[in-house]
């Protein structure tokens, strides 16, 4: 494969380009020929059934492990510790911890106290509409109050890359719907770029602002497409007609990934 | 199709009879509270009514087994001679427990820092801990001169396992993403073993030392029990072995009743700080009704 059209020019805001990134375990490849261009500000939603290397790519890109072929190069400032926000499928807290304590983590581990951290902890709480739970341990928060101080915990170094790894799969729709709001209002009021790994095609187009599916066996980026809906959406959108326009394309590019017939007319699969 | 009428009062039904499980349920609940401390409690009083009572229709002598009363009566008799004993044998306790405590967590420390060393010491601290005491003590006796060091290294040497073998299992048992989250914002080995490791094996590690704080009373009276044999103590034990010597039953009675209400003290005491430091996070330390 040789440079495919998602490598474009050099313009201002590219910010990582994957260059025939590859990932081997052993002799299972995860990861193979990556070429993928993320510009500064996407919203970028990687898309695919499980074993198709999705949450490697992610892991890659936050640097937890190495490309075994091909690079990554990040354009722009460089990148220093507290530049990339994870977010895990599970809240991933420290269960003896308070909601405060995990939040303050990623500034405590840079040296910040925690008298210096309480204005900024206090700042991206509310953003995730938790405070007041500040002296709660995770045990006594539902899981999307844990999931919300997951998230804050990931951007409270204002990060500008923040990466999420099928992070609402494991709540319930209502749940789900609530926190996809919520994240769309955060991402367009800060603009820090967004990768987020989903099996979900609604979530996907929902959400993003460019949709790459990927195929197994190996791992690899199948195809990808832009959604054109304009931000910010909301409740409406996930029942206009240009969603299921683009819920249709979506779908019909997952399942030709997974070498499977086109959706047909009229009827949506997931 | 009759069955579409009959929901109602079907329905009613069960709720009446829900009603009665739920108060058969409470009046269980409140039966098991009283329960819990009155049952022991009864069989207590009625097991020493008994032993009383044997002694008194066998007309057994006291210099064979006291009744309770004698063995009460010695017990405040001899209180100054018992409870200094129990102080030296309290001191090598708690010492040889804190030592363990240091031992255990200092090394298990040391194991999870690097796998090398874990492989090269492991299997000494299982040879350690799996030769009994008894057998390593003539040993001892002859390298170690100093009575407390002799005494404490015994007790240690018992103790220290469990600590050792529990805490390196929780600093070994941390959530893989926490780990990840703590290597994508750059923690030092330092900082993610003081946040992450250790907290996380703090369960574990208690659980460790509930068991050290029994095995260390053991390993002390034990210790005593070889030393004293060579007339050196003034522990505990060393009074139960004199006392046995001068058939002085209703002592030996009274100093092994300290050592058990000892190891009861000891025993509450730690589960309580483990209740305590747990209570608010780790699913051990849960009420039930949660």
């Amino acid at each position: 494969m040789s440079a495919a059209p998602s490598i474009e020019a050099d313009t201002g805001d590219t910010q990582l380009v994957l260059r025939g990134v590859g990932k081997a375990f052993g002799d299972v490849v995860a990861l193979r020929d990556v070429d993928l261009t993320i510009n500064q500000g996407d919203f970028l939603s990687l898309l695919g059934p499980s074993g198709c290397g999705k949450s490697t790519a992610l892991r890659l890109i936050a640097g937890l492990s190495a490309p075994s072929a091909g690079r990554l190069e990040w354009f722009g400032p460089p990148m220093g510790k507290t530049d990339v926000g994870f977010v895990f499928q599970e809240p991933t807290l420290m269960p003896w911890a308070t909601v405060f304590d995990n939040v303050w983590l990623p500034l405590r581990l840079q040296g910040v106290g925690r008298e210096a951290a309480r204005d900024r902890i206090a700042a991206v709480l509310a953003q995730v509409n938790l405070t007041g739970f500040e002296d709660a341990v995770p045990r006594e928060l539902s899981g999307g109050m844990k999931m919300r101080t997951s998230i804050a915990r990931a951007l409270v170094t204002r990060p500008r890359v923040l990466l999420m790894d099928e992070p609402f799969a494991a709540l319930d729709e209502i749940t789900r719907n609530q926190l996809n709001n919520d994240l769309l209002a955060l991402w367009e009021k800060e603009r820090f770029t967004v990768i987020f790994v989903t099996h979900s095609v609604f979530e996907s187009v929902y959400l993003a602002s460019r949709i790459v599916v990927m195929a197994a066996k190996p791992g690899r980026v199948f195809d990808q497409m832009t959604v054109d809906a304009p931000y910010p959406r909301d409740e409406a959108f996930r029942t206009s007609e240009g969603y299921a326009h683009v819920t249709r394309s979506a779908s019909t590019m997952l399942r030709a990934a997974m070498g499977l017939d086109p959706v047909e007319d009229g009827h949506v699969v997931d | 199709m009759s069955s579409i009428e009959a929901p109602a009062p079907i329905q009613a039904d069960a709720l009446t009879e829900a009603d009665a499980e739920e108060l058969a349920r409470r009046r269980q609940r409140r039966f098991e509270k009283i329960g819990r401390w009155a049952l022991p409690l009864l069989i207590m009083v009625t097991a020493i009514w008994l032993w009383d009572r044997i002694c008194v229709w066998n007309e057994i002598p006291h210099f064979i087994l006291p009744r309770p009363g004698v063995v009460l009566q010695t017990l405040a008799d001899d209180a100054g001679l018992l409870f200094s004993s129990l102080w030296v044998t309290l001191k090598i306790t708690f010492l040889s427990l804190l030592l363990a405590v240091a031992g255990g967590v200092g090394l298990s420390v040391l194991f999870t820092q690097s796998k090398w060393v874990e492989m090269s010491f492991f299997p000494f601290a299982v040879i350690l801990q799996v030769t009994p005491i008894v057998a390593i003590f003539p040993l001892i006796n002859i390298y170690v001169e100093n009575q407390t060091a002799k005494l404490l290294l015994c007790a240690w040497i018992v103790a220290f396992f469990p600590i050792l073998s529990n805490t390196t299992l929780g600093l070994n048992s941390v959530d893989r993403n926490l780990i990840d989250l703590f290597k994508l914002n750059g923690a030092t080995r330092w900082q993610t073993l003081w946040h992450l490791r250790l907290p996380a094996a703090m369960p574990y590690f208690l659980g460790g030392l509930k068991i050290a704080g029994g095995l260390a009373l053991i390993g002390a009276v034990v210790a005593e029990f070889v030393a004293g044999s060579a007339g050196q103590s003034s522990g505990l034990a060393s009074r139960i072995i004199e006392a046995g010597y001068r058939l002085n039953a209703p002592r030996l009675f009274a100093a092994l009743i300290l050592i058990s209400f000892t190891g009861i003290l000891i025993f509450l005491a730690l589960s309580w700080l483990s209740n305590r430091i747990l209570r608010r996070w780790h699913e051990s330390a849960l009420s039930r009704e949660h």
